[in-house]
């Protein structure tokens, strides 16, 4: 595994911040992600520590006390070039959701299709056909920040934000897209929804993404569109999960 | 159990928060004021982690219908037990048919209410904090009543303390956040020489003061925030996020506030006056 050049900052009393080049790429990520694992087994345990990834962060968060940051800093320095010599074995997973693309739904299909020069049944076959990265999960539970959107799809986001955006709509903005887990207000253009729900309270894991799993899409009818929700409410829905190697 | 005859107007169960999921977007949430919320939780002997409600601007009503004791802190609020009004960090019995009734605000923001053991409610990714749709309620309803378990006999080994008040305090301890290196010298110079005051934009998720800055222009990938982060948009806006917080945003984080910082802007409401102090 390639070793980057790294820089690691304070972030207040508790915290700590590691950064990787400043790009969004896929061998960063995994190599964040193998780093993240490799601390997390060994040295900075999940009942005292969080380690949160996002493109190219992570970010340690002690619980309880105040950090010594040149101590851990040093410390970091000799694990990050300690892990070069190892492979780091970590789950990573492909998430096949379903999408109803149908125009109920994706209220910005044909606008976006208009802004792309394509037409809507090609906008819903780019869209669905590529393997997403997630980068990122933030602004709300369990939002993904998927990368690798075609760049035929890119579009700017919709200069006036809707005060309110459903759950399960699927947006597209700039390079982005992803799943609003949740109503809430938002400026992406929506093309479709999912059925399934991103955050679910009464799921044995109630958010099952995790940074780095990838992402695909496909597209089902509406009448299918109905069935999954009643079988998502009811905890019966198997989201469709495939292991990859790492 | 406790029943709500009045809900105020944002009565929320916090505990520590909920510590693990920031990885998966969940904020941590929990008690706003920590600083009070230990001390009324030590006064009652309970776990730290023991849930008690945070009660914002205006009170609720509520019937106990159990025995147990109480003791409450944070904002000054002219607070009463059978109309009999009683003190900031005391210890009192209570019993079934009692009704505490929360009145006029007198200083601060966030009042606070723990009862012996703690209340007790769902537990959501190791919290019972409430944070829609992580819980299912967003605040506390009239005609709904909370649990706890009855406790008859109870002494407490200190039964009242005087806490130096944070009330008073309108000055923010802050350190250097992880882009402050992006503020130029009439930035810096601005954000440790003005006034500023809280802006109507303020809730558990985040507080914005009134008084923009200087803008900053600056392209950074979506990377974690905190507790306390203040993040700096292009249009001079300071935004400090708080327990309710995004876990991800892609602002500069220029400055972040201490632990005791975090507690202290708890209590300010719409209007109040703050200025930051690096340390």
């Amino acid at each position: 595994m390639n070793n980057y050049t790294i820089s690691i900052r304070p972030f207040g009393q508790h915290a700590i911040l590691i950064e990787w080049p400043n790009i969004v790429d896929e061998a960063i990520l995994e190599d964040i992600l193998q780093f993240k694992t490799y601390l997390a087994k060994n040295f900075l345990f999940p009942e005292k520590w969080e380690i949160i990834p996002s493109y190219n962060s992570l970010t340690l968060v002690e619980r309880n006390f105040p950090i010594n940051f040149d101590v851990l800093k040093r410390n970091i320095k000799q694990w990050y070039s300690e892990k070069r010599a190892i492979k780091v074995k970590r789950e990573k997973n492909l998430w096949r959701l379903p999408v109803c693309y149908d125009t109920d739904f994706g209220i910005d299909l044909e606008e976006v299709a208009s802004k792309v020069n394509k037409s809507v049944e090609e906008v819903i076959a780019l869209h669905s056909k590529k393997s997403y990265t997630i980068y990122g999960i933030g602004f709300l539970p369990g939002f993904m920040y998927l990368g690798g959107l075609p760049t035929d799809l890119e579009v700017s986001r919709r200069e006036a934000p809707r005060q309110k955006v459903i759950k399960g709509a699927v947006g597209l903005a700039g390079k982005q897209t992803g799943i609003y887990p949740q109503q809430s207000p938002g400026g992406w253009n929506i093309i479709g929804n999912c059925p399934v729900s991103m955050f679910k309270a009464t799921r044995e894991n109630p958010i099952f993404v995790s940074v780095g799993d990838k992402v695909e899409f496909f597209a089902i009818e509406r009448a299918e569109y109905n069935l999954r929700v009643i079988e998502n409410e009811a905890g019966v829905y198997t989201i469709q999960k495939i292991k990859i190697d790492a | 159990m406790l029943k709500v005859l009045e809900q105020g107007l944002f009565t929320t169960l916090q505990d520590q928060g909920r510590f693990g999921f920031k990885d998966k977007g969940v904020p941590v949430s929990g008690s706003m004021d920590t600083y009070t919320t230990k001390a009324i939780n030590t006064l009652l002997e309970n776990a730290s982690n023991a849930a008690v409600l945070e009660i914002t601007m205006t009170g609720p009503t509520l019937e106990f219908k159990a025995s147990t004791y109480l003791c409450i802190g944070g904002a000054d609020f002219v607070v009463t037990l059978n109309k009999v009004p009683i003190s900031l960090y005391k210890v009192y019995k209570v019993k079934i048919g009692d009704v505490l009734s929360y009145g006029k605000l007198n200083h601060g923001f966030r009042g606070y209410l723990a009862i012996k053991g703690g209340f007790k409610s769902t537990v959501i990714l190791n919290s019972t904090s409430y944070y829609y749709p992580i819980t299912k309620s967003r605040c506390i309803k009239k005609g709904e009543e909370l649990n706890y378990e009855e406790c008859q006999d109870f002494s407490p080994k200190i039964s009242e303390i005087k806490i130096s008040s944070i009330l008073n305090k309108n000055e923010l301890e802050i350190a250097k956040g992880p882009e402050y290196n992006l503020l130029n010298p009439l930035q810096i110079k601005q954000i440790f020489n003005t006034n500023f005051s809280v802006s109507n934009q303020n809730d558990r998720m985040a507080y914005q003061l009134q008084e923009n800055i200087e803008g900053v222009n600056y392209s950074m990938l979506t990377s974690a925030t905190l507790p306390g982060t203040i993040q700096l948009t292009p249009s001079g806006k300071l935004i400090i996020l708080m327990k309710d917080g995004q876990t991800t945003g892609g602002y500069p984080r220029v400055l972040q506030l201490t632990d005791r910082a975090i507690c202290i802007l708890a209590q300010k409401k719409y209007g109040d006056t703050i200025r930051f102090k690096l340390v």
